[in-house]
């Protein structure tokens, strides 16, 4: 099936939060830090400029709790005076005016005055603890997993007897989300109410938020989600900050207010990928078994909690990789610094652990001089193994299946040596990883979420689903009318999928971890198959509703206090080929093939499923090679898309998807997550091609020319 | 000024500042909201528009100098329900995904097939053409393999 938005889309017809007009809407503004941490002492406004036609806010607006609710309440939705600034483009006070070009120039006339402080930068810096900027030890969040071990010294004594230890230090830089729509909000205050609609992934998130930010109750507070041009996580927490504004501006101005942020704006103030440093010690028998693996993870966390415990856990469950190993050891620390929060991003902290372990694989193969396919191939978790945190895999692992999809069409490596059309002495060369990603919240988060989806005859006899997903480009507007046409075995022409508006779809959860299909996908195939049963009795021309809650797979328990368990319902199986050539002239490396073979459990919509696969695929593949936030003193200096790069037609090779289908017996046909898994794995893939061509190893990215260059007195 | 143009066929006469963007222009004075902006200073080409037949980015262009001009947005593409082959084959090909730069793609890819500019080259030649001429468009959901796909298919039909 054709995506249902498609037409509006290809017409230019649907309509983007920039698109919807309000009455009488005044546009806003923000006025940011300038200083990376300090005290704001005041907010001056030039007396030389004419305030009578704007409308300036500051933490003194905020009707309710100067903070955004999320997991802590520590970070403020504007600075207040007196209190602390934690970053640079932090928010301080907001403007609104009748045009845009007004409200920039107000906004320009406010002066914050801060007094600076020692600010934090590095994870070094922050591990060392002499300025505090989070409790005592500015450790957001610790995570420790042991497996087959009961101390410190056990684990020692175990790698002490290992015929060989690979160890290495792994550094993954920070990305930016790169949607191409920038964030975008506009808030209304009708009959005491406060209408919020934009480019969101979480409904319900802003909602949570909103209530004490603005002193309402639930049914006060409404909040509904704009067509949304791209999300890839850079719009699960942030549109709360953004909400929070125009709702505070639209109360104070008495009208519609929308704040568009500008592309310089969005990259400088909005969350990143967490920058990563990943240490792992890989011990192996003489035969190449492994017998330990002990991983130390340190995650830059930016100036507030924001999702980063979430964003940690996740990569320390995937951190010691899909293979088998008795003794596990994982420590996992997100810390504070003075850079603007990182955040949600595709992968969710398990790309960064990924591209450690993987790395940490190759170089195995090349210590013991084994295929490194073949090597993976024979250390890989298959159905009843255990994870690291000790769950059984008792279905859908798809490892024979993606590794052999590869092998079937990896054909010969490249020519390691050659010369390009101009004469440029070119070294060429192949990388694999074969990687796993776990599908839906942790065991335990899927349950507390407890979401739901409504699935209805309406009374003029069309169906409804009702659920607070959001399509963010991933299809699930056209997922969830295929889910629900066949579950209900009418026509997807009389099934109509719901704008997500809190006073109108129940709490589905968030849009993000891949669960949009496998996990309210499942609701909405439950509640239209009890909906099936029921209408033969139900009086025509009545609605006639189902909603339906999670429930955990028989057996899936996770425990949070010691980080065991089954940490997700299932996972994702994936195994990718890279191709690479590097110009010994310029040295830029290229990918000249990418082949990602994924195990999805079942594609509900193929041609869907490719593109979400692809997509991930090339912004993996960005950045390994391209992508790059640059920092200085904690400011984004590459804060314009002429500086801050993400690949064109012309960077991209052609992608060979192969979707392998091993079913995960409680997804909807079959289905599991797939939105995320592609990000995990290929960096690491290009690093090892990379290092194939060079004859050297390459520990972290983004692998730039300059280093390349760098790289050059290693060459082989 | 008075900045008289041709939209999408029709005759229009706007008074406008000559420094206000195309962008802005074709958004706000003429209302058609499916041309985006995404970065505004001419690297994503979601605002790629037909200017007298050629591709530019509305957002580098001052509305002054369209006085008297043709412009072309995807509004303009289809022939009432009848879609143009490039919008066509980027549904069926899932081509759009977020859709937020599809329209300056449609745009773009409208104009190299109505060109011709991938005629009659075999299908390795004619996705690279692809990858060259669009590469001032950028997307970031569907690593542009479908795009690709969509834009050589639009061209085979319209052959």
């Amino acid at each position: 099936m054709p995506r249902i938005d498609g037409v509006a889309k290809v017409t230019g017809r649907a309509r983007y939060l920039d698109d919807l007009d309000a009455p009488g809407v005044w546009y806003g503004a923000t006025v940011r830090s300038t200083v990376a941490h300090g005290v704001l002492e005041a907010i001056d406004l030039d007396p030389g400029f004419d305030w009578s036609r704007v409308v300036v806010a500051t933490a003194a607006d905020v009707p309710g709790q100067n903070y955004i609710a999320l997991i802590e309440n520590d970070q403020p939705a504007l600075v207040a005076v007196g209190k602390p600034v934690m970053h640079v483009d932090e928010a301080i006070a907001l403007v609104a005016a009748p045009t845009k070009e007004l409200a920039m120039a107000a906004a320009k006339a406010v002066r914050p005055r801060v007094r600076g402080l020692p600010a934090v930068f590095s994870v070094e810096d922050s591990l060392a603890a002499n300025e505090k900027l989070y409790g005592t030890d500015n450790v957001f969040k610790q995570f420790m997993i042991r497996k087959g071990h009961a101390s410190d010294a056990d684990f020692e004594a175990v790698i002490a007897k290992a015929a060989h230890v690979i160890e290495g230090t792994y550094y993954t830089s920070p990305q930016e989300q790169m949607y191409i729509e920038p964030q975008a909000m506009m808030a209304e205050w009708r009959d005491g109410r406060c209408h919020i609609v934009g480019s969101m992934q979480c409904p319900y998130y802003v909602h949570k938020a909103m209530k004490p930010l603005l002193g309402l109750g639930a049914e006060d507070v409404v909040i509904t989600q704009s067509v949304t041009g791209g999300g890839f996580g850079g719009k699960e927490e942030y549109p709360s900050m953004l909400a929070a504004h125009v709702a505070v501006l639209a109360k104070k101005a008495g009208r519609a207010v929308k704040i568009v942020y500008d592309r310089d704006e969005d990259i400088a103030a909005t969350t990143k990928r967490h920058p990563a440093y990943t240490r792992h010690r890989l011990a192996v028998d003489q035969r190449g078994d492994v017998l330990a693996i002990d991983v130390d993870c340190v995650m830059d966390g930016g100036a507030y909690l924001t999702l980063s415990p979430v964003v940690l856990s996740r990569g320390v469950l995937h951190a010691a990789g899909p293979y088998r190993c008795p003794v596990v050891r994982v420590r996992g620390r997100v810390v504070a610094t003075n850079h603007p929060p990182h955040g949600a991003f595709r992968g969710f902290g398990a790309p960064q652990t990924t591209f450690a372990y993987e790395r940490q694989i190759e170089k195995l193969a090349i210590h013991l001089g084994e295929d490194p396919l073949q090597l993976r191939k024979r250390l890989a978790l298959r159905k009843g193994d255990t994870t690291a945190t000790g769950q059984e895999l008792g279905f859908s692992v798809g490892t024979d299946e993606v590794i052999a999809a590869v092998e079937r069409v990896a054909g010969p490596p490249p020519v390691r040596e050659g010369t390009g059309p101009n004469g440029e002495p070119l070294r060429r060369g192949r990388g694999y990883v074969f990687y796993f990603h776990g599908a839906g919240f942790t065991g335990s988060g899927e349950s507390r979420l407890a979401g739901r989806a409504t699935v209805a005859r309406t009374t003029s006899g069309r169906y409804e689903v009702r659920s607070s997903s959001t399509d963010i480009g991933q299809g699930a507007i056209t997922i969830f009318t295929q889910i629900a046409s066949q579950a209900l075995g009418v026509d997807a022409s009389l099934i109509d999928v719901i704008d997500p508006t809190t006073s109108l779809v129940p709490d589905s959860g968030p849009t993000v971890a891949s669960r949009t299909c496998m996990v309210v996908g499942g609701l909405v195939e439950r509640a239209a198959k009890e909906l099936r049963e029921k209408l033969p009795s139900a009086p025509a021309g009545e609605e006639v509703a189902v909603t339906m809650q999670y429930e955990p797979p028989p057996g899936i328990h996770f425990d949070d206090a010691t980080y065991t368990g089954a940490a997700y319902p299932c996972f994702g199986w994936a195994c990718c080929l890279v191709d690479v050539t590097v110009d010994l002239d310029t040295y830029e490396a290229r990918v000249d093939r990418c082949v990602q073979a994924i195990d999805v459990g079942k594609a509900i919509n193929p041609v869907i499923v490719k593109g979400q696969i692809e997509g991930g695929t090339l912004q993996a593949l960005g950045w390994a090679l391209l992508e790059n936030i640059v920092y200085r003193e904690g400011k984004v200096a590459n804060a314009n898309m002429t500086n801050c790069i993400v690949p064109t037609f012309a960077d991209a090779p052609d992608l060979e998807t192969i979707l392998v289908e091993v079913p995960y017996p409680f997804g909807p046909s079959g289905a599991k997550g797939v939105g995320e898994i592609p990000m995990d794995g290929p960096a690491a893939a290009v690093a090892n091609a990379v290092g194939d061509a060079l004859g050297c190893a390459f520990d972290g990215i983004p692998i730039l020319p300059e280093v390349i260059a760098a790289s050059r007195a290693r060459w082989s | 000024m008075k900045i008289t143009l041709t939209i999408n066929g029709e005759r229009r006469e706007v008074d406008a500042s000559p420094w206000k963007r195309l962008l802005d222009l074709v958004r706000e004075d003429l209302r058609l909201t499916g041309t985006k902006e995404g970065c505004g200073e001419g690297e994503c080409g979601a605002c790629s528009v037909m200017l007298d037949g050629e591709v530019v980015n509305s957002c580098l262009v001052a509305a002054g100098q369209c006085d008297g001009r043709t412009v072309t947005t995807v509004e303009g593409l289809a022939h009432g329900d009848v879609l143009h082959a490039v919008q066509r084959e980027l549904v069926a090909c899932g081509g759009a995904q977020c859709g937020i730069c599809t329209p300056g793609i449609a745009v773009c890819a409208a104009h190299v097939v109505d060109r011709g500019l991938i005629r009659g080259k075999n299908d390795h030649e004619a996705r690279e053409t692809v990858r060259a001429l669009l590469a001032g468009n950028i997307c970031r959901c569907t690593g542009y393999q479908l795009i690709v796909d969509a834009v050589v298919n639009a061209a085979r039909e319209t052959r």
